[in-house]
């Protein structure tokens, strides 16, 4: 009998090996797939069951991770979230955004710049845990903006043009994170739902992204520099001022300036009075002038049309395509198929700010690893130069004029000089909507330590009349006071 | 009488007891990490926990050195290893269930009912001084077995437990008769077949190479299909039916050395599943379910969904090749992840590389009791313990083969891992049978032990070693010759 048991034997073999190559099957081969199924909860268990690191706004934790006691292990935490919201993002169950996303591999460990952390925890068998990200925001001007933006819906965006270091970015309407980061499935998709389906986009990051603004007069400043720039002009040149121009290759269609009236008595106005009183007229003619390629050359040199991750996605200001003359006068004057983000106009206005060359934005100021050690640090970048130091000189004096004597007197401080630009964009998007509000400007003009970006939408609540000076420039103002009263 | 063994033959009592150290270091260590790794401290009751494992490991070895001192001394360290990991795992299961506020407690019954197997063993190995008494009850087993197998499907007896009816109730007790039922048939077809082999064997006509049995002598075996199929219908119960019939199958060919008997046998089982998945409901969701377990629609399907099937491969695959480590994973988001699918709960912990050493030490495990099979030298031993061994060894290819979606999932419990007292007790009970059976298989010739064995051994030439050589007339064969003295012809093997 023992032949027969010898082959039960090797059946009992083949049957064992059977088994560790179904095990190794699942456990190895098929592991990824399995581990990515939208239903193996396992994976967001592992993620959140770890201590996610913090994302921190001058030593203060706006987004933490706190212990609880349920099957997650820790709940994501915004202190201040609606106000932090469009910069935090949120870590949900099911997606997540902002700084959240962004800086996804720092604050939960895995990043590379974490593998010696990681490899120190495997020996000593500790929990992983996440780095931190300390972020640029300035939590004084970040309030100031929050509370002078009031309940308006708008953006406001504020950096340093001497380092692209980012100190505030406040957009409304805004979420609340914590919202989005609970633990009960459905409540959470309830919430979301929610915030996808209300008309006013609360979870759209306006300064950044969205539905994207008409930059309306603000555009001018474009104009200007690729107009100094060119050399053929200098801010007293002459330019010629109609009360209604003629749109190329139309029989009667008019741009007109604000109010419907001439510029100035005169026939020709200087760029610099142009800019002051913000006609039309002298910026629409510029770009028919210049053509849609050198406006379009000039708005890239900005920065439109350009990646740029903060590290957050910022999208891509355009001036639209393919612009026939008619088109070009009406994108010099910041309307047509012009679309800008508040931080690509703040930018414009760091330019000029910091002797024509922009330094690369940024969000994040350091990262540390769990045991708080330095791992990045930001180090500031040129990032493009789309004038010369003469040209942003000269375009300091005017913007200073626009604010000292011009439509952006409401942005004026005493004792300091502010430089800026007002804008009053139409959306386009009905007869009946009012027009978007706009004020870029930095300040102190001598010794710039903010550039700043204001949108408010459908002109706040004055409704139709409004301006960018009115509405706007005040809350420029409010956050430009903050940084230099720091 | 037997040649003088040229030197002392070493009884493996050193080997053993430096294993139970390594086997209690595993499941004690095992218990400490899983404490450690979920509330930073030894967990409640360690020094009792720890004990008890030491002092059956410690109570068994002694045992074996008295009335067992041969027996093989692999056996009872893997299966302490076993019992230890599974009860860690069990444990730490009932930690996860706690915090959830569900049922838990799982832990201490079972440390109770390892206490209660360990005992039944040292019962049968103190009372049970030569397996081949167990012969003369050849026909008492079969009642026993048959009786326990069809126990569940009495009115006001049987339980039926998660769609499964195979349990009963026992005052506070709830049994799973099948898991010693297949004891009891094992010593059944042990007894059966010995005196039955030549018949199965030689009789009937040839067709095709194939030596086909006598029509009457299909009796047996249909009444071991029909009993395999009427517990797969009646009970729900795929798993301890295949077990059965596979058991059966299996020791009729090692009686036999007939491959037509294992082949009109798995033509039966299958034509009889076959029939089953079409006719009832149940097996057919079992079979779709296997097939398509990710299918959204089957995953989400209720009742006779695949979400135990896949949960439990979410577990494994977030394992991957190294596991998350005690304590550290979610093995309780699978559905009886402390029994039917504790090898998807260990999977999830302790990895590929636990889940390979696990499947190791269950393959050293049986293939020792193969081993004894081989070394004895009567032919019931034989049976038994090849019987015994393969019924471990397919319970384990069918749990395993359906958690790692090889074969269909049945409801059947991994033996020493798996939470549940009559599976425990039932593999006790077969470990020790074959601890008893490895001390026949391992004793010198000289050494007298039981009687029976110096009888027998008398009539046959042993040659020094322990283990007769393979041979296709091998002294075991001669002894069963020997001793069924109805058998006259001698049969020349091919």
């Amino acid at each position: 009998m023992n032949s027969p048991l010898r082959k039960l034997s090797i059946v009992i073999v083949v049957m064992f090996f059977a088994l560790m190559g179904g095990a190794t099957w699942v456990q190895f081969f098929q592991a990824n797939s399995l581990n990515n199924d939208a239903r193996n909860v396992r994976t967001l268990y592992r993620e959140y069951g770890h201590d996610r690191g913090p994302i921190v706004v001058d030593g203060t934790s706006v987004a933490y991770s706190v212990p609880v006691d349920d099957a997650f292990g820790f709940q994501r935490t915004y202190a201040n979230g609606p106000l932090y919201a469009p910069v935090t993002g949120y870590y949900g169950m099911y997606s997540l955004s902002g700084m959240e996303q962004a800086a996804n591999t720092v604050l939960n460990g895995t990043d590379d710049s974490l593998l010696l952390s990681r490899i120190r925890a495997l020996f000593t068998g500790a929990e992983q845990q996440g780095g931190t990200v300390e972020l640029s925001i300035d939590p004084v001007v970040q309030q100031a903006a929050w509370d002078a933006l009031g309940d308006n819906n708008g953006a406001v965006v504020a950096l340093d043009p001497n380092t692209g270091a980012i100190l505030a970015m406040v957009s409304k309407p805004t979420f609340d994170p914590n919202v989005l980061a609970g633990h009960t499935s459905a409540e959470v998709t309830a919430a979301y739902q929610a915030l996808l389906e209300d008309p006013s986009d609360p979870l759209f990051n306006r300064t950044i992204g969205g539905n994207l603004y008409p930059p309306g007069s603000t555009f001018k400043l474009i104009d200007v520099a690729m107009a100094l720039e060119s050399g053929e002009y200098t801010p007293d040149s002459q330019v010629p001022a109609p009360t209604q121009f003629l749109l190329p290759g139309t029989r009667d269609t008019y741009i007109r300036n604000p109010g419907g009236g001439p510029c100035t008595s005169a026939d020709t106005v200087t760029l610099t009075y142009a800019l002051q009183v913000s006609c039309n007229t002298p910026f629409a003619a510029l770009g028919v002038e210049f053509g849609a390629d050198a406006l379009g050359a000039q708005a890239e040199a900005f920065g439109f049309g350009r990646d740029l991750e903060i590290p957050l996605d910022v999208t891509p200001s355009t001036i639209g395509e393919d612009l026939d003359p008619a088109q070009t006068a009406m994108t010099a004057i910041g309307q047509f198929d012009t679309r800008v983000t508040p931080l690509q106009m703040a930018m414009v206005s760091a330019a000029v700010a910091n002797g024509g060359v922009i330094m690369e934005p940024y969000l994040v100021a350091a990262e540390r690893g769990p045991n708080l050690q330095l791992t990045y640090s930001a180090s500031p970048r040129e990032w493009a130069t789309p004038m010369s130091a003469t040209t942003a000189a000269q375009m300091t004096d005017m913007m200073v004029n626009v604010v000292e004597n011009g439509t952006g007197h409401p942005a004026q401080i005493s004792g300091v000089q502010v430089a800026g630009k007002t804008g009053t964009a139409e959306t386009g998007l009905a007869d009946d909507v009012a027009p978007d509000a706009w004020f870029t400007s930095f300040a102190p003009a001598d010794a710039p330590q903010v550039a700043v970006a204001v949108v408010v939408e459908d002109g706040g609540q004055l409704g139709d009349e409004a301006t960018g000076a009115q509405v706007a420039a005040p809350i420029a103002r409010a956050v430009i006071q903050a940084v230099l009263a720091e | 009488m037997a040649t003088v063994a040229p030197s002392r033959v070493r009884t493996g009592r050193g080997v053993e007891i430096t294993l139970l150290l390594l086997a209690l270091t595993l499941g004690i260590g095992a218990y400490a990490l899983v404490g450690l790794a979920t509330g930073d401290a030894l967990p409640a009751g360690f020094g009792g926990y720890a004990a008890t494992l030491a002092a059956i490991a410690v109570g068994l070895h002694l045992i074996l050195r008295w009335r067992a001192p041969y027996a093989d001394p692999l056996i009872l360290p893997i299966v302490m290893a076993l019992n230890g990991i599974g009860l860690a795992m069990i444990h730490r299961i009932d930690l996860r269930l706690d915090a959830r506020g569900l049922t838990a407690g799982f832990g201490d019954r079972q440390e109770l009912w390892t206490i209660i197997g360990a005992a039944c063993a040292a019962v049968v190995l103190i009372l049970l001084r030569d397996h081949r008494t167990l012969r003369r009850y050849t026909y008492t087993a079969m009642v026993v077995g048959l009786v326990l197998l069809v126990l569940p499907m009495l009115p006001g007896l049987g339980v039926n437990i998660n769609g499964a009816q195979v349990w009963v109730r026992v005052g506070p007790f709830s049994v799973q008769p099948a898991e010693f039922a297949k004891i009891a048939l094992a010593v059944f077809f042990a007894g059966y077949l010995v005196t039955h082999r030549d018949v199965l064997t030689l009789a009937g006509p040839k067709i095709l190479g194939l030596q086909l049995p006598r029509l009457r002598d299909f009796g047996p075996i249909v009444l071991a299909w029909a009993v395999s199929i009427l517990v797969l219908v009646r009970q729900t119960d795929l798993g301890s039916s295949l077990l059965f019939f596979g058991l059966f199958v299996a020791m009729l060919y090692v009686a036999t050395e007939r491959w037509s008997w294992i082949l009109i046998g798995l033509l039966m089982f299958a034509a009889g599943a076959v029939l089953a998945a079409n006719i009832f409901g149940h097996v057919g969701a079992r079979v779709d379910v296997w097939l398509n377990a990710l299918d959204p629609e089957i995953y989400n399907r209720d009742p006779g969904g695949s979400g135990q099937v896949v949960r439990g491969l979410f577990g494994m695959a977030s394992g991957g090749l190294f596991g998350t480590g005690w304590g550290e994973g979610y093995p309780d988001l699978v559905p009886y992840a402390n029994s039917d699918f504790i090898m998807a709960s260990l999977g999830e912990e302790l990895g590929l590389t636990g889940v390979m050493a696990i499947l190791m030490l269950y393959l050293i495990l049986i293939e020792r009791g193969i081993r004894t099979g081989i070394g004895l030298r009567d032919g019931f031993g034989k049976l038994l313990a090849s019987g015994l061994s393969f019924v471990v060894a397919l319970q384990c290819f069918v749990v395993v083969g359906g958690v790692t979606r090889l074969i269909p999932l049945t409801g059947l419990t991994m033996p020493f891992l798996a939470s549940g007292g009559s599976s425990l007790v039932a593999n006790w009970i077969v470990v020790a049978l074959l601890l008893r059976m490895s001390d026949g298989a391992r004793r010198p010739a000289g050494e007298g032990g039981g009687g029976l064995v110096s009888t027998e051994t008398s009539l046959e030439v042993v040659p020094g070693d322990s283990e007769p050589p393979a041979r296709d007339l091998d002294p075991g064969d001669t002894g069963e010759f020997a001793s069924d003295d109805q058998h006259t012809e001698v049969v020349e093997r091919p």
